[in-house]
């Protein structure tokens, strides 16, 4: 390529001024809508007044809950008497079960307690010295009346407060050392007792024996077999409440069938008032349009709302408000799609003198049903998500559990089991739309 | 089709077209036999669904039905002014304490006797979580959709990753988001921005990396020929040829976000959703009255403001409707 002297560029410049001279917002639009952008950010980083947030935040929960989601954890109190005898407490209703003896408590012959928290990391309580085990180092803490201390520097991993110390020894567990008594807290990796709770006679045993028992063992319980036992302990867990939480799984997905289908049921004859080449009254077609923005822009929430009050909170006032907002929706659509019809068809049905009816079911079906039945499933597709979240506002369904699990901050495994659970719904429904969309109207592609 | 193709009598025709003909009629036969059944399945399922949503509904349906027009009826104000007075923050005559009538509280003052009304203030929170959330999720998602494209994918392993993160996400329930983060930066806006930003993320990377993948490849190969990076082939042979689709897509997701923001914050991340929820639950006819109407006035707004936008930068279609 050769360079350019001043006479071609000058020819070039006369021939294509519009290329080399470009308008102020040509040249400079982009950068403005740039500048607008952060200077947006700024504005509502100033609103929410969001760097003091984060700052303020508290992280460290964060990485707490989600170790919770897939970990729980056992405390046990060890209480020094004043004649040097240590008890050991369990929490009521920790996931042990009422009387547990775990092999990682043990006791020595010298009275003393040793805690295993992990392999490497474990604490040994006696009546006036606590050593802690971890990192590779023993620490001894001395108690001393009320107060427990440490000689010489801390850990990093230790801290001391007035009268405790604290020993974190990250995801394995912590413990808190004071005058009269150690707090160990130990965490494992998994659910508990997902299946039995600690009320179950199958509760702890291995699996095995459970499948002998339901298979050929005696019964458990006289008025009932073991399989059916084992279902109910199973389905009524007191911990994980699988029966409640499959009930309102399926509430939701019958929320979003029912919306969407009674909307569609709805929204098919209305869309055919709505299209301008189907009914040629312009009056009627605006009414009808603005009826379905109007269902549309009330939205969801505010329907979901209402009717909750009305019907009080269920699937009922979860269907209607999907329902609603889906007539106006799918109308549109509808109507849209009807509007694009080849008119051909149509002139040619009705040249054969046959009726309205007629004209539309040959004429006109054919080439909508496609765009109908692919809609309604991507829609139904979209209210299964949909239904979880306006069920959190009492609509019925699995999100007012959801969103009850969580404000208490305490049942994080809980909102993994339902999140896993309404993750594997989604996935299959959009497996299940696209399958049908692509048997229904023969093509992958909307 | 019931036209009787079917001839009088048999022997004018060749045997051949009997054959066609009858063939033809019992696969319209079968045709109509799954059609009904399909019919019939979905007719015993919708049955099904409503006995069941109705049997576990606190209130029944036909119990509820006779008194919906009570419900109704605390919806209209004793005072129509009144929603007026709540939209601008107005003193009410009505007012005699409690929460029904104090319009006054929440006013935000800016200088002087001037101020904005509480409902204005918590619309301008909802919309602005919107907002910056969608810009966000944009800013995410476009480096991600790239990633993602099959055709302009830098690494496959990476390709796969990404959208899977990006699946992922779009699923993700958001409330679930919003509770985590709620208990990490206190109740409030932060959370649902963050769990709808994340969502965002999901919803429109998808979107984008479909537009990708349909691109025309010419302008990328020239920028290959001239022995342009990763980089510049994709700033200069794909940016320019997506970049309307993208922010069409971004403003239909924005309109979405209007309302998940709203959604949201009916169940504690602050802004408009609260004050309904509020409000309906207690049964304030014109503080409700007042907060639907500027909701449904917004989101009219909104829809239409994003529209006009769409059609200018990809014309009708825009129209064509994504999920």
């Amino acid at each position: 390529m050769t360079a350019l002297d001043a006479n071609t560029f000058r020819d070039l410049e006369t021939r294509h001024a519009h290329l080399l001279h470009r308008s102020f917002k040509q040249r400079f639009g982009g950068l403005m809508v740039l500048g607008g952008i952060l200077l947006y950010c700024i504005y509502s980083a100033w609103f929410f007044d969001l760097p003091k947030l984060v700052a303020e935040g508290h992280w460290e929960r964060l990485g707490i809950y989600l170790r919770q989601w897939i970990s729980y954890d056992v405390q046990p109190v060890f209480r020094i008497g004043s004649d040097g005898k240590i008890a050991t407490r369990y929490p009521r209703f920790n996931p042990l079960g009422d009387d547990p003896k775990p092999d990682w408590v043990r006791a020595n012959s010298d009275g003393s307690v040793l805690v295993e928290v992990s392999g490497s990391k474990s604490v040994r309580i006696a009546p006036t010295q606590v050593d802690v085990t971890a990192y590779g180092m023993t620490t001894p803490v001395r108690l001393v009346g009320e107060n427990a201390k440490v000689d010489g520097a801390l850990p990093g991993w230790m801290s001391a407060y007035e009268d405790t110390i604290s020993v974190d020894l990250g995801f394995s567990g912590d413990v808190s050392i004071s005058g009269d008594q150690v707090k160990v807290r130990k965490r494992f990796l998994g659910w508990p007792n997902f299946i039995f709770d600690t009320h179950s006679p199958f509760f702890d045993k291995p699996f095995g024996e459970v499948l002998q028992l339901i298979v050929s063992g005696e019964r458990l319980d006289k008025s009932q077999s073991n399989l059916s036992l084992a279902f109910d302990n199973f389905w009524n867990n007191s911990a994980w409440q699988h029966g409640d939480i499959w009930v309102k799984l399926f509430q939701t997905i019958v929320m979003a069938f029912l919306g969407t289908l009674l909307g569609a049921v709805f929204a098919f004859p209305t869309a055919f008032l709505a299209a301008r080449n189907m009914t040629s009254s312009s009056l009627v077609n605006q009414v009808v349009k603005r009826f379905f923005d109007f269902l549309r822009s009330v939205d969801m929430l505010i329907w979901a709302l209402f009717l909750t009050r009305a019907f009080g909170p269920g699937p009922l006032a979860g269907s209607g408000a999907i329902f609603l907002t889906e007539w106006g929706t799918l109308g549109k659509l509808y109507a849209e799609g009807l509007e694009n019809v080849d008119n051909k068809p149509r002139e040619g049905i009705q040249s054969t003198g046959a009726s309205t009816v007629l004209t539309h079911r040959y004429g006109v079906m054919p080439q909508v049903m496609p765009v109908i039945v692919g809609q309604t499933l991507y829609q139904w597709e979209s209210n299964v998500r949909g239904a979880t979240i306006i069920g959190a506002v009492g609509a019925g369904g699995i999100g007012l559990k959801l969103w009850e699990a969580m404000r208490t901050n305490a049942n994080w495994a809980n909102v993994c089991y339902m999140v896993l659970l309404i993750l594997v719904v989604v996935f299959l429904f959009d497996m299940a739309s696209s399958a049908l969309r692509s048997r229904l109207i023969g093509d992958r592609s909307r | 089709m019931t036209f009787q193709s079917k001839p009088e009598t048999a022997s004018d025709v060749a045997p051949a077209t009997v054959a066609i003909v009858d063939a033809w009629e019992k696969l319209a036969a079968r045709r109509r036999f799954y059609t009904i059944l399909g019919l019939a399945i979905l007719f015993a399922a919708f049955v099904a669904s409503v006995r069941f949503a109705d049997e576990s509904n606190a209130g029944h349906f036909f119990d509820r039905l006779p008194h919906l027009f009570d419900f109704m009826s605390w919806l209209i104000p004793k005072d129509w002014n009144d929603v007026w007075r709540a939209l601008l923050g107005l003193p009410s005559p009505n007012d005699r304490g409690g929460e029904e009538y104090n319009f006054t509280v929440g006013r935000v003052p800016l200088w002087g006797g001037l101020y904005i009304p509480n409902y204005i203030e918590l619309m301008i929170v909802t919309i602005n979580i919107a907002l910056i959330s969608t810009l966000v999720g944009f800013v995410i998602a476009v480096p991600l959709s790239f990633l993602a494209a099959r055709n302009l994918a830098p690494s496959n392993p990476l390709r796969i990753l990404v959208k899977r993160l990006m699946e992922f996400l779009r699923a993700f329930p958001e409330i679930v988001i919003a509770g985590l983060f709620s208990a990490v930066l206190s109740i409030g806006p932060a959370a649902a921005i963050i769990a709808i930003t994340l969502h965002t993320i999901g919803a429109v990377g998808k979107l984008f990396f479909e537009v990708i993948e349909n691109i025309d490849m010419k302008p990328d190969e020239g920028m290959t020929a001239v022995g342009g990076n990763w980089l510049e082939r994709v700033r200069f042979g794909a940016l320019p040829q997506v970049l309307p689709n993208f922010t069409s897509y971004a403003l239909l997701r924005l309109e979405i976000n209007v309302r998940a923001s709203t959604i949201i914050g009916a169940v504690g991340g602050g802004g408009i959703g609260e004050a309904l929820k509020l409000s309906i639950s207690r049964g304030f006819g014109a503080k409700t009255m007042a907060l639907v109407l500027l909701l449904f006035v917004t989101i009219v707004v909104v829809d239409q403001v994003s529209a006009a936008m769409r059609r200018r930068l990809v014309g009708e279609a825009a129209f064509v409707p994504v999920h």
